[in-house]
């Protein structure tokens, strides 16, 4: 056995399982011995499950010496708690839900749990996904690995810190507005977000039920395609989940060179107030993607790009404030029983139960729905959304793939935006367009940012392709991945 | 744009969410300042451009009516109530005199 287990990719710890000079118990010990190394800094797991996945790992090596395993049997990963798992509690960062045991599993843990799933515990996040940080965690804000100071982004943010420190070799997590890429791109991992409609959203704790997706993280763009190959397909209880073919994208990785491919750069990602590092880091990704034989166009524009944020503001809070109407104190997690009337025991469930963001976004939804406002918020968000998407449409009768920044800026200081929602949410310029138009959108690592204090600080490439090409996507990312290291470095911790 | 705290007070009455009175001093700032920046959407001409809800090409899934599955297991559920009677979620009295 190699001297770290945890500096292994997901495909060469299932290449130790295959050959079976480890078993699936070694390599579970060995996470649960960095995590408890490592998470009382980096708080990446808000519950953990080691009995149950110590008796998966039996399993999975059952499995072994029957010849039944899978590339993903016996590998320790880490769920967003926003993901519901029988029998573990799920809280969604919210005290609102703390001590909720969900009576089913997602779609996406049967899938997973047919695939020989061993689940380290469920990881810490924004509040119902909402946030870019972390911060909004209701059980304390996760550090970034690379930069403890630092946030790993969010709303993902324990399951970009639990698999870019080497707890987990891979993790699912959700996007709604950059979720998983977001934080993939501060934390220097790979982050899918998927077509809308490609994984099934069934017991997935709906934030914006538009928007949101469940997608995974990894270490290198294979793994990634081998979590996502495992979680994604039709299933009959999402009424949103396209029945559409899903080729076997993982045994395609090969090719290195991009002959022909159509690369498109859209000028309107560069914001102003970019980060330069981050804008030297792509622009070299890009080059490099030219020198495999790719075709770029730098001169791409998507003009209603700058709408996108209004419109992703008001569209999110607007389905979030719906969905989350059922928090009444009634059926599941914390409830305030001490009022008057039924009335005040749910506005008080309410109020202490959700922490500052979620109010807000719940606010904001209410007013953008409420009579008189309706036609001017929700419904001109709508239209504009078909703007956006049909530039998209157009740019990809052209491109095969848009390549872009992922975040404006690298990791940023625990505690620097929280006083200031908007800033917040300028973070995600670059990844919601995606989600509004229902793409698949992949960040990798392309580059470090040296920070004033001598942090070094990931920085990610996005790469956006037309809905259901994700093997596009997966082979531009693969000959980029391949083509340099970056994906190679590990945090110094 | 400028959202007045009885507004602000309104809209939490319609989401049914109690909030503090520094909340509602400190939402009606932070609310007012991001509809102000929604202004924007404004000036962007949408004439004759259809609403998008969801970006699939898929309207009305049916399933089959001849497919029951099994409920989830009651005491599982049930497990989870804040205040439980018997069989059932209590709640205090809905209907006033």
């Amino acid at each position: 056995m190699p001297e770290s287990l945890h500096d292994l990719t997901l495909t060469e710890a299932s290449d130790l399982l295959h050959r079976r000079e480890a078993s699936s118990v070694d390599l579970t010990q060995a996470a649960f011995e960095r995590i408890r190394a490592l998470d009382d800094r980096i708080h990446a797991f808000l519950t953990l499950t080691e009995d149950r996945a110590l008796e998966q790992a039996r399993a999975a090596d059952e499995r072994f010496a029957r010849g039944q395993a899978g590339p993903l049997t016996g590998i320790p990963a880490a769920i967003k708690d926003v993901i519901v798992t029988k029998g573990v509690e799920t809280t969604c960062g919210s005290r609102i839900l703390k001590g909720f045991v969900p009576p089913y599993d997602a779609h996406v843990i049967e899938r997973l749990r047919e695939a020989g799933l061993v689940m380290l515990g469920k990881t810490n996040m924004d509040e119902f996904a909402m946030g870019s940080s972390g911060e909004n965690s209701a059980f304390g804000p996760t550090a970034n690995p690379w930069a403890l100071d630092r946030v790993p982004g969010g709303s993902s943010s324990g399951s970009a810190a639990a698999v870019a420190s080497g707890m987990a070799y891979y993790a699912l997590g959700s996007d709604t507005g950059g979720s998983i890429r977001q934080p993939a791109s501060l934390s220097g991992v790979v982050g899918l977000k998927p077509t809308y409609g490609r994984v099934s959203r069934y017991g997935l704790v709906a934030f914006a039920s538009s928007l949101d997706q469940i997608g995974p993280f990894a270490r290198s763009v294979r793994d990634a395609a081998l979590v996502f190959e495992a979680i994604a397909g039709h299933d009959a209880r999402d009424s949103t989940s396209a029945p559409v073919e899903l080729l076997k994208i993982s045994e395609s990785l090969v090719e290195t060179d991009l002959k022909g491919l159509q690369v498109g750069v859209p000028m309107e990602y560069f914001v102003e107030g970019m980060d330069e590092a981050v804008r030297q880091s792509v622009t070299g990704a890009v080059n490099q993607l030219a020198s495999l034989g790719a075709d770029v166009d730098w001169e791409v524009s998507l003009p209603s790009t700058g709408h996108a944020l209004a419109v992703y503001y008001i569209i999110a809070p607007s389905e979030a404030s719906a969905n989350l109407a059922r928090y009444d104190g009634v059926k599941y997690g914390y409830a305030y029983t001490e009022g008057a009337s039924m009335w005040e025991d749910m506005e008080k469930t309410r109020q202490y139960g959700f922490g500052d963001e979620v109010k807000r976004r719940i606010m904001l939804g209410t007013y953008a729905l409420s009579a008189g406002y309706y036609d001017a918020y929700y419904l001109k968000a709508q239209k504009v959304r078909t703007l956006i998407r049909r530039e998209f449409d157009a740019a990809f009768e052209k491109y095969d793939v848009l390549v872009a920044p992922v975040s404006p800026t690298p990791a940023f200081r625990i505690g620097e935006k929280t006083g200031d929602p908007l800033q917040m949410y300028l973070s995600d310029v670059c990844t919601l367009p995606v989600n509004i138009a229902g793409l698949p959108g992949i960040s990798l690592p392309c580059g470090f940012a040296q920070a004033r204090d001598g942090a070094r600080l990931p920085i990610g490439l996005q790469i956006i392709a037309k809905p259901f090409d994700e093997a596009t996507l997966f082979r531009a990312a693969y000959a980029y991945e391949q083509s340099t290291a970056w994906h190679r470095e590990r945090p110094p911790i | 744009m400028s959202l007045s705290k009885e507004q602000v007070e309104h809209i939490a009455r319609l989401a049914r969410v109690g909030l503090s009175d520094d909340d509602i001093t400190k939402f009606s700032e932070q609310l007012s300042e991001i509809l102000g920046y929604f202004e924007r959407l404004r000036q962007v001409d949408t004439e004759g451009v259809p609403p998008t809800a969801h970006t699939l090409p898929l309207h009305n899934v049916w399933r089959e009516d001849d497919q029951p599955e099994p409920p989830l297991d009651k005491e599982d559920v049930l497990a989870n109530a804040p205040v439980r009677e018997g069989d059932y979620f209590r709640v205090k009295v809905i209907l006033e005199e």
